[in-house]
């Protein structure tokens, strides 16, 4: 007699099925992350001397997503962050950046880096060709050179030129009106502030030809004194100060200024003083200092900008900062875009982002663009005003016109060869 | 460089007035930090690494305090206090296990708590940076002096700080505690063996130098901002000040502290960009010449 073989499930499928069957009981999330949330990845820092701006980043996108999530999710898939410290350390935020894509499965990336940081997760974006925004290197260079493009990585951060342009010609009016002919400059003495301070002076006598800059001081960062910079500058005499020292560095220095009582003595322009940051630390703020604006949510003074700020608060229980703003519109553009694409596909994503315009409180007319051809943000609210001790410690805002800036921009751009 | 603008200031007295006082507010903090550093080393022949940190809690004591009495007093004894405490207690805990052991090892106990110090400020007042604010005694208009300008604020911070060197120097030289201490940094096994209490001493000096460095750090609050980690740049340029004075002398503490100030306040007319390089040349020059520091041989 002849045994044969019955057809049928043979032992060793049988043991397989088992296992895949024991797999998906132990490991569900294995089968249902893919079809159900889309994983975004951001590299933020967390800790150290700037950790306060990494958290508000966060704090802001996690607001925003809580809401993309309760209304549907992203293209129908609900969203998960992935939030890592970088530490502020280039290397590792490139490191982490890697990281999220590779390990930790995300789809998307936030690129939730300062300047230096923001260019490392920038080639791990070329390299890997993950769609990446950017949401707080103010370094216009990241995309204003047409080297660093790439189709799939976007800004969603003001930008250092813009500022300057808005900066310079608000100066140069009061310049003007005031006579304000002697200036000093005292500026942190790294990229940051070098760049800012030589564009802001270039496009102040730009606008005030009869403007000379008489007394430059460079402290070095996180500088614990400013008593001798502060002296040097009374002593020059000048009718006129920029600063774009900032944090803490800014109030230490207007807490020593002050005792001196240096804003009697010259009109000062801080272009980041308006910043809450800074506005809720000092404690005897100057009345009268001039700043751009970083956010407040007086300005743009609608009543979506107010409420977002206010929703803020009351979840963070302190108020946004510059970061914070940027990031929620990052999170905003995505949205709007994945429901345009119908998709959560970086690529199909990007096609949209490019040139897109979105409703946002963050708005200079309510809305702001994703310029197509160099994928940065354009068309926020952006000015300059004077501040006053208390909330809502900015209250008049003088508006930056855009069309001047995109001119000067264009210029600007031609002058260091990128277009 | 800039020499014009610096001869141009020699000439001048606003300018000569303005600048020396803001050299000497520089120094004078400086000195306060250094001087615990130099009298640990002294007597306990310890490098405090961790004595930024005591300027650091120092701060933080007197704006907490502020905050909460509204007395710029109590800030000011709250930080010297706490400091003294918290001095205390590090050095009966934690450093008095180390003296006998290597260099190294004490270096790396400080180092340690230079790290756990600003994690416990991180920890308890928060990553982000805070400001005590000028009380209004002092929001006052600055004193015109031969057409230079000083603040009144910075008058007594010179004034508290030229006290406790003047307390320091004399309770040293010639008071029963003062000899004691002495006695202690020269040979503390004949110290102990006349029946007195070197761990007593031991902590009391590591308790005085806390207290120093926090005074200096509540008497810095208002006008400077206070983050976890500010003690380290103070640190640093303690060491410099100590290292030009000479280790272990409270008088080189002083001509150093004041040297730094003056290099840094008129540096910065003459040498905008050079300033900080002028400090490390000074003390590289004073290493060469007198490689123990301007006044070394005078130990404490």
């Amino acid at each position: 007699m002849t045994r044969t073989r019955t057809p049928g499930i043979s032992r060793r499928s049988t043991l397989a099925l088992m296992g895949a069957g024991a797999m998906s009981v132990a490991a569900p999330w294995v089968a249902r992350a893919q079809a159900k949330t889309v994983k975004i990845g951001m590299p933020t820092i967390l800790s150290g001397r700037v950790a306060q701006l990494g958290t508000s980043s966060r704090n802001a996108v996690m607001l925003e997503v809580d809401k993309v999530n309760a209304a549907g999710g992203l293209a129908g898939r609900q969203i998960e962050m992935v939030v890592r410290d970088s530490k502020g350390a280039p290397q590792e935020a490139a490191r982490v950046a890697r990281e999220l894509v590779n390990t930790d499965g995300c789809e998307l990336l936030l690129d939730g880096e300062a300047s230096s940081g923001s260019f490392a997760v920038h080639e791990v974006a070329r390299d890997l060709g993950v769609l990446c925004i950017h949401t707080n290197s103010e370094a216009s260079s990241l995309t204003a050179d047409p080297k660093q493009h790439i189709p799939n990585a976007f800004r969603c951060v003001r930008q250092g030129i813009h500022d300057s342009i808005v900066g310079g010609s608000y100066a140069a009016g009061i310049a003007k009106a005031k006579g304000l002919k002697k200036w000093a400059t005292c500026s942190p003495d790294y990229a940051y502030g070098r760049d800012t301070t030589g564009e802001f002076t270039l496009y102040l006598k730009r606008f005030a030809p009869d403007v000379e800059v008489i007394s430059e001081s460079w402290p070095k960062l996180f500088q614990p004194d400013y008593t001798e910079v502060v002296t040097k500058i009374l002593q020059a005499k000048p009718q006129a100060l920029y600063s774009c020292l900032w944090g803490g560095d800014l109030t230490s220095y207007i807490d020593q200024a002050n005792i001196y009582a240096m804003f009697a003595q010259m009109e000062v322009f801080a272009v980041n003083m308006a910043d809450y940051t800074a506005l809720t630390v000092v404690k005897n703020l100057p009345k009268g200092i001039h700043s751009g604006n970083r956010y407040i949510k007086t300005y743009p003074s609608t009543p979506e900008n107010a409420a977002w700020g206010d929703a803020y608060k009351a979840k963070y229980n302190e108020y946004p900062t510059n970061w914070s703003w940027q990031n929620a519109t990052a999170v905003m553009f995505l949205a709007e875009a994945a429901k345009k694409a119908n998709s959560t596909d970086g690529k199909k994503i990007a096609e949209v982002l490019a040139g897109l315009t979105i409703k946002c409180p963050f708005g200079a007319d309510g809305t702001v663009t994703m310029r197509g051809d160099d994928h940065t943000l354009v068309g926020y609210a952006i000015g300059w005003g004077t501040t006053i001790p208390q909330e809502p410690y900015v209250p008049e805002v003088k508006a930056g016109d855009w069309k001047t800036i995109f001119e000067l921009e264009a210029e600007w751009k031609k002058s260091k060869g990128y277009t | 460089m800039d020499l014009d603008a610096l001869t141009g200031c020699l000439t001048s007295s606003a300018c000569l007035v303005t600048q020396t006082t803001s050299g000497l507010i520089i120094g004078m903090l400086l000195f306060l930090v250094a001087v615990g550093l130099t009298l640990i080393f002294g007597v306990l022949k310890i490098v405090n690494f961790s004595h930024g940190a005591f300027y650091m809690f120092g701060a933080y004591f007197a704006m907490t305090t502020y905050h909460l009495t509204e007395s710029f007093a109590l800030a000011m004894l709250a930080g010297a206090a706490g400091t003294a405490i918290l001095g205390l207690i590090f050095e009966r805990v934690f450093m008095s296990r180390v003296y006998g052991a290597d260099v190294l090892m004490q270096l790396l106990v400080c180092y340690a708590f230079v790290l756990i110090f600003d994690d416990v400020v991180r920890l308890i007042w928060g990553p982000e940076f805070k400001s005590m604010g000028m009380p209004a005694a002092f929001q006052v208009m600055p004193l015109f002096i031969a057409g230079g300008v000083v603040p009144p604020y910075y008058l007594l911070l010179i004034g508290v700080a030229l006290v406790a060197a003047i307390v320091l120097g004399i309770g040293l030289s010639r008071s029963r505690i003062g000899k004691v201490i002495r006695a202690a940094a020269h040979n503390p096994g004949m110290v102990s063996a006349l029946g007195i209490n070197t761990g007593l001493i031991y902590g009391g000096v590591f308790a005085l130098g806390g207290m120093l460095a926090g005074l200096a750090g509540a008497l810095a609050a208002p006008v400077r901002s206070l983050t976890p980690g500010m003690g380290f740049s103070v640190l640093i340029e303690s060491f410099i000040v100590t290292v030009i004075g000479g280790m272990g002398s409270i008088v080189g503490a002083l001509v150093g502290a004041l040297l730094i100030g003056l290099i840094r306040s008129f540096g910065s007319l003459g040498f905008p960009l050079f300033t900080e390089g002028l400090m490390y040349l000074f003390m590289v020059i004073v290493l060469v010449s007198k490689p123990t520091g301007l006044f070394g041989k005078e130990a404490a």
